[in-house]
């Protein structure tokens, strides 16, 4: 008996450090891959004017009321992402914020919205499956018929980007699902169609890719051509290179995202975090994964743990009644 | 078993009207909610979705009623017979403390009209943690009032269920130990997820097992601190030698908590930042200098366990373990864009009101059912 239940303890004990894995070995999980038709946009800070034509296009293309802000009621005004906004140009300056694209007394603009991760936290936190990836254009998108409000997506993006009107009675989740309606009826979305500059180019990944090396061999100062829209169409821009930070955001950021960005000033100035190339999607399911995959752990340990009871608490039982037999018996001497 | 009897006398003490006047604030804030939305009621914003709903009312809620799983897991896997008393009061607490953990997740959720999607097998997600927890605390509240039903079947005389009770009593107790070791240590892993919002003084892959071990810990402080007041306000016998028996046991599991926590803290170069006076390297040092007075009593000072020591251990233990999940959910979490949040009045009051059922519910029951054990010593001594 005693041995038994110290093989049951050391069954217990390899649990908990199966618990404790180090994610390195606990990735039973692989990895996502970019889907092979994934669709993205590549926002150039450099090319972006301010001009916010984006932000009234995604307002009327996804039916969102205006945010006003600064005590005016007359125009939407949004300062950041907001249960109304699901696309912002937000601007960075620095001293006297003369110079574009500078770093000091400079401004610099930047979109911000859902990077459709490649392996998107959002995903993987909700328990619904109301947020999904699509499998062939990797387009992260919500279903409000299945989101049950637990706000799990808003504590796992690490963009801080899903937002939830708390002052409804009833909310939903919202954020940029691409303009999927549109791209389904053959259009692009809203923000890349009226962006005058090219600035948010919207395209396939993989092109896309493909056009931020060549935007990083560019020599500064002399001129290139740049498409607008979409990285497929006819209508380019000239414009000369601007001098580019050798990064592109977006591209390895926590297993990379479909949105990236290029820009002349450090992301930082920006508040975009520095991210490493693993998503904390990677660690956290590795540990779940490596502990219920098959649910064949816990029921192991169900078992034994049921075995356990049994036996122990038959053994109480029969000496409760020998108790009550003892009694008994005491009383009728 | 059927040594235990209801407790009887006055249902309207001074506590139990506290209680109902608390409750009744919290239902109207209750009300409002649901009228008015979350907003009206909490000051919970996109920078932190979470506050104290789901940081107290469930995560340090459900450790506070994890007495039930381990007192389970003393007396039925690791063979402990002698401390079976314990475990009716502690299962009633269990009970009412997972109850309510899921009535407030019903009201911190945003969309509880679709919370049925969680049981579509076709939109599960097994990869979220959340999905994982909501389930096991679902299942669990339901095993604990099956656990419980004994009581009733006792209470009622419903011999027909009683039998049908005794046949499953097995699974059901086996339940009861693997729900909450599947749950509560995936609480930590839900924060794993939060990834750079969350400190490095909590961000941690060891969060699964240090979150499971507080839940251990906490239970059976939670034991004590039952055992204690009920003891005194009821006028029951004195438990502390069956107490400090089961303290020698759990001193060792809140020493392991203790080398591993900063141990990991240590290996992850983390300690100049817990020692740099910085007010989240103070919240880390004050959670765990009460979790070491917790552990100094129950280890160095075992052998003369006064019910005081006892009690003061216990209130080191439960203090610092909430510390502990509170920093982890609220106070150590920063999505880094200004956000703020402290819980507002309505906010407080729902929890309050929700802590106040419990007493209450609690109090009321242990009168009317047979939860303690008779303690006069012919009967209870081995
Ligand atoms: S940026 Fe956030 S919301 Fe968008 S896909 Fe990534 S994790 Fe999801
Ligand atoms: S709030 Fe909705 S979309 Fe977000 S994780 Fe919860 S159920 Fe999923």
């Amino acid at each position: 008996m005693k041995i038994k239940r110290r093989d049951f303890l050391k069954g217990a004990a390899g649990s908990m450090a199966l618990l404790a894995l180090d994610r390195q070995d606990a990735q039973a999980r692989t990895v996502q891959a970019l889907p092979p038709e994934a669709l993205g946009i590549l926002y150039d800070s450099t090319l972006c004017v301010g001009c916010n034509a984006c932000m009234t296009a995604c307002k009327k293309a996804n039916n969102m009321p205006p945010d006003f802000t600064d005590g005016q009621d007359i125009w939407d005004q949004p300062i950041d992402l907001s249960p109304n906004t699901l696309n912002v140009i937000k601007k960075f300056t620095n001293g006297t914020g003369e110079t574009k694209d500078a770093e000091i007394n400079g401004h610099a603009f930047i979109k911000r919205q859902c990077l459709h991760c490649i392996d998107p936290s959002c995903v993987t936190a909700c328990p619904v499956s109301a947020l999904t990836k699509d499998k062939n254009t990797g387009i992260v998108s919500y279903n409000k018929n299945n989101c049950i409000g637990c706000r799990y997506c808003q504590v796992a993006c690490p963009y801080n980007i899903p937002k939830f009107d708390f002052n409804r009675v009833y909310p939903e989740i919202v954020k940029c699902q691409l303009c999927d309606h549109l791209i389904a009826e053959g259009k692009y979305p809203a923000c890349c169609s009226v962006c005058p500059t090219g600035a948010s180019l919207f395209g396939r990944v993989s092109d896309l890719i493909v056009e931020t090396r060549r935007r990083q061999q560019m020599v500064p100062g002399e001129m290139y051509d740049f498409p607008v829209t979409s990285i497929d169409s006819d209508t380019t821009h000239k414009y000369t290179a601007p001098e580019y930070v050798p990064h592109v955001y977006g591209k390895e950021e926590l297993g990379g995202t479909q949105v990236m960005y290029m820009s002349a000033v450090g992301f930082d100035k920006f508040g975009l975090p520095a991210y490493p190339k693993e998503s904390f999607v990677s660690m956290s399911s590795g540990i779940q994964y490596a502990i219920y995959k098959g649910m064949v752990y816990p029921l192991v340990v169900l078992a034994g743990l049921v075995f356990m009871v049994k036996k122990n608490k038959q053994q109480e039982d029969e000496k409760s009644i020998e108790k009550k037999h003892d009694k008994k018996e005491a009383c009728h001497e | 078993m059927s040594e235990a009897r209801p407790l009887g006398g006055r249902v309207f003490t001074l506590t139990f009207s506290i209680c109902l006047i608390i409750s009744g604030i919290a239902l109207y804030f209750t009300a409002k909610r649901f009228i008015f939305g979350i907003g009206s009621v909490a000051n919970l914003n996109d920078g932190y979705p979470w506050g104290i709903w789901i940081a107290y009312d469930v995560v340090v809620g459900t450790a506070f009623a994890c007495g039930g799983y381990v007192m389970a897991l003393l007396v039925y896997v690791i063979n402990k017979g002698e401390y079976h008393p314990l475990v009716r009061p502690a299962l009633l607490a269990s009970m009412f403390g997972y109850t309510l953990a899921g009535v407030s997740v019903f009201l911190d959720i945003g969309r509880y009209f679709h919370a049925y999607n969680l049981y579509l097998p076709w939109q599960m997600n097994f990869h979220s943690v959340m999905f994982e927890v909501a389930m096991c605390i679902g299942t669990y509240i339901l095993v604990l009032w099956l656990e419980f039903a004994p009581t009733f079947t006792e209470k009622w005389k419903l011999e027909k269920y009683r039998k049908f009770l005794d046949k499953i009593i097995f699974a059901l107790i086996g339940l009861g130990v693997l729900l909450p070791t599947m749950h509560q240590s995936s609480l930590g892993t839900m924060m794993l997820m939060a990834g750079f919002k969350l400190d490095p003084l909590w961000h941690s892959s060891t969060l699964p097992l240090l979150f499971l071990f507080t839940a251990v810990i906490m239970g059976f402080a939670m034991v004590v601190f039952e055992a204690t007041i009920a003891s005194r306000v009821y006028g029951l016998g004195n438990e502390t030698e069956m107490l400090a028996k089961i303290s020698r046991i759990m001193s060792w599991v809140l020493g392991f908590f203790l080398v591993i926590r900063l141990q990991n803290v240590f290996m992850r170069g983390e300690m100049g930042h817990a020692f740099s006076g910085s007010f989240l390297g103070n919240m880390f040092l004050i959670e765990n200098f009460l979790l070491i007075i917790g552990f100094v009593i129950l280890t160095f000072l075992r052998n003369n366990l006064t019910p005081r020591l006892l009690f003061i251990a216990a209130i080191a233990i439960l203090v610092g373990g909430s510390l502990f999940r509170f920093n982890t959910y609220i106070i150590g979490y920063d999505p880094g864009t200004g956000w703020k949040y402290f819980p507002s009045v309505g906010e407080q009051m729902i929890t309050y009101g929700l802590i106040a059922m419990e007493i209450a519910a609690y109090t009321l029951f242990v009168k009317y059912f047979p939860v303690f054990s008779a303690h006069d010593p012919a009967v209870s001594t081995k």
